[in-house]
């Protein structure tokens, strides 16, 4: 990629970094190291990571200005049933296809299983909490590899809650598919807890109907020596909001998390992901890739990583990459990284958004390619490092096609 | 029989320090089956006739022509150039993540062709130059360019001349940065295309070494933007022995 288009920032945190210690991307001087010559500096609050506050209870979060740094890139006023509205915490409607060593229940919400894997950073996500009725909770037990793809769809306009607990158990293995179509205005929770030695994967794929309204909280847990793999790939909807949190608190954990979007006109596409390296020796890959198109296509990508003290000998990197195919789209990417200790094997952000690589073009079209089916080739070849992740042939291969239906649809590729 | 033709060509490409002339009337007339070589100093715009000619948009053609068989390239776009016949085997290729070789040549060969290649005879053309260009069976679903050494690149150049059959093929540089076997299967791949389909080629090289295993039937030297002497395959060994140092000389004083 190469000429920076959409705005790629730096900010919100302010590291205790250990320089030398972070690899990949050429660091200066810390921007923000010393005060500004126009005095006021030292008046805003230092936003680390682990001080953000928690709870399930939503009338413990003040009211929602836009403002914070979890709401600053989102469009709030079309968010507002969803973050201060009731919502119908009554059971969503899903069809199931699953393997026999998986069992689904609905459980109470005084089930120990609910709040396993975290507890809501902000306002919308304690809202869904407070509200759902009973929770989905899906457990993954034996040593074979299991499988389980819930759909969702015609949820309805009505703002609605969810919540969803999956666990899997020790040494466990199996990937969890949620297929989400059709309309929603949906505020939902998603808990994942990997007990030690599972291996889990966790696909979520957003083809909602043009109006749809979702916004999400995944949680994760991650036991000894576990390993999970969790891919968002979010093509249709209004607005989508999947925030990711991931807590490394035993050692040898070690996760991948993936995200595939393609953002069309006025569509927003939002995603914050945050790792949190508490364990000593645990690893974290972050790579998020997005292409967007036309007027008002917005993405919004903040990666959070933070390597504390006790997590000693952490392995870390996380990228976002963003290939803007027409005037007038927008990416934000703003990747933090925190160290608090020097003892790590790496420690490494990128972040990069661009047009279309003429060269590529060019590289193509001598081969006889048209312009449209070269870029068509780049965008699809782009995204599909991310959709080769799933692993399932079938499902990456409709993924494929329908990166491609969205840019044959909206034509104007110049 | 086939002819690319350029006459008068004039090109200046736009730099930091303003507009540059790099080719100051080129007149170059190529035959299906003749091999010419192009042969000159570094910054002497050979590259710039393989780009211009392949049509890359940094370059400004400010007069003259490229005509294939009468009819003129430089008023096609590049892919319109490509389906015309021309091929530019390139110094540096791109990579192109996410796409996978066999996907793109058979993306290519479809867009040449019009129609899809029938599939088992395609599958058996590529194992059979792949194999004798000796690059691995995996390198097919390898993503195009990515991670390849610069060997590889090259002879991924070489299997796409000799799967899509160009009528005339310009090779920038293909010889730099090869080792000597490398070299070697490279040569044999270009020369096994031109017995195979009688294309017409325009070989372009600062060394002679490649002139060893690929003879060319014409050389041209280039120097400052036009062509300062030709010859036959006895001017490649004279530079051999002489260097560039007499044509530099001339320039200077000119």
């Amino acid at each position: 990629m190469s000429a920076p288009a959409g705005t790629v920032a730096l900010d919100e945190a302010t590291p205790s970094s250990t320089p030398g210690a972070v690899t990949g991307g050429s660091e200066p001087a810390q921007h923000g190291s010393k005060a500004h010559s126009d005095g006021g500096w030292s008046l805003i609050p230092v936003q680390t990571r682990s001080e953000r506050f928690t709870s399930a209870d939503p009338g413990a979060f003040a009211a929602v200005t836009g403002f914070e740094p979890a709401w600053k890139y989102s469009p709030v006023a079309k968010l507002r049933p969803l973050i201060d509205g009731e919502l119908d915490g009554s059971a969503i409607e899903h069809t199931l296809e699953k393997s026999d060593e998986i069992t689904v229940e609905w459980i109470g919400r005084a089930d120990a299983r609910v709040a396993s894997a975290g507890l809501p950073e902000e306002k919308a996500s304690a809202n869904a909490w407070s509200s759902f009725d009973q929770a989905l909770a899906i457990t993954v037990s034996g040593e074979e590899a299991q499988s389980l793809t819930l759909a969702r769809s015609m949820l309805g306009g009505a703002p609605r809650a969810a919540h969803t607990v999956i666990t899997a158990a020790k040494h466990s293995s199996a990937t969890i598919t949620f297929l989400n179509t059709g309309s929603a205005r949906l505020s939902e929770n998603v808990e994942i807890v990997l007990e030690d030695g599972a291996q889990l994967t966790v696909v979520s794929i957003q083809q909602w109907a043009d109006d749809a309204i979702h916004l999400a909280s995944h949680f994760a847990r991650i036991g000894r020596d576990a390993r999970l793999k969790h891919i968002i790939v979010s093509l249709d909807g209004a607005i989508i909001r999947l925030n990711t949190s991931v807590h490394l608190d035993s050692e040898g954990g070690d996760v991948e998390l993936y995200g595939a979007y393609f953002v069309s006109a006025a569509q927003h596409i939002e995603q914050q992901v945050f790792v949190d390296h508490v364990a000593a020796n645990t690893k974290s890959r972050v790579t998020y890739k997005g292409a967007l198109q036309g007027r008002d296509a917005r993405s919004v990508w903040v990666g959070d990583v933070l390597i504390r003290q006790t997590a000693a000998g952490t392995d870390s990197y996380e990228q976002n990459r963003n290939l803007l195919l027409t005037e007038g789209a927008r990416a934000d990417s703003i990747p933090n990284l925190e160290i608090e200790t020097g003892d790590i094997a790496g420690a490494g952000h990128a972040s990069a958004s661009g047009r279309f690589d003429d060269e590529q073009l060019f590289y193509l079209q001598a081969r006889g390619i048209s312009e449209q089916e070269a870029r068509r080739l780049v965008v699809r070849g782009f995204l599909a490092e991310i959709v080769q992740k799933i692993g399932a042939t079938e499902l990456e291969s409709r993924l494929a096609e329908a990166i491609e239906g969205a840019l044959v649809h909206e034509g104007a590729l110049k | 029989m086939s002819v690319l033709a350029i006459s008068d060509l004039h090109v200046s490409v736009e730099t930091d320090q303003g507009v540059k002339k790099i080719l100051k009337g080129v007149d170059l007339t190529v035959n299906e089956g003749e091999i010419h070589a192009i042969m000159g100093p570094n910054g002497s715009g050979k590259s710039t006739l393989a780009y211009t000619i392949a049509g890359h948009p940094k370059y400004h053609v400010e007069g003259g022509s490229v005509t294939l068989d009468g009819r003129e390239m430089l008023d096609l776009s590049v892919d319109e150039r490509a389906r015309a016949g021309l091929f530019l085997a390139m110094q540096y290729p791109v990579e192109i993540p996410g796409v996978s070789v066999s996907n793109f040549l058979r993306t290519a060969k479809t867009a040449l062709d019009g129609e899809a290649p029938p599939l088992r005879a395609w599958i058996k053309e590529i194992r059979e130059s792949m194999t004798s260009l000796r690059m691995d069976k995996t390198f097919a679903e390898r993503n195009v360019n990515e991670g390849f050494s610069g060997g590889e690149k090259k002879r991924h150049e070489i299997l796409q001349l000799e799967l899509l059959k160009p009528r005339f093929a310009i090779l920038d540089e293909t010889d730099s940065g090869l080792d000597v076997d490398a070299l070697k299967i490279v040569s044999e791949g270009i020369n096994r295309a031109k017995a195979n389909t009688g294309l017409g080629l325009l070989l372009i090289t600062h060394y002679t070494r490649i002139l060893r295993y690929i003879r060319p039937d014409f050389v041209h030297v280039f120097v400052d933007g036009r062509v300062a002497e030709e010859g036959g395959p006895e001017l490649a060994d004279r530079l051999e022995n002489e260097g560039y140092d007499r044509f530099l000389a001339d320039a200077s004083i000119a």
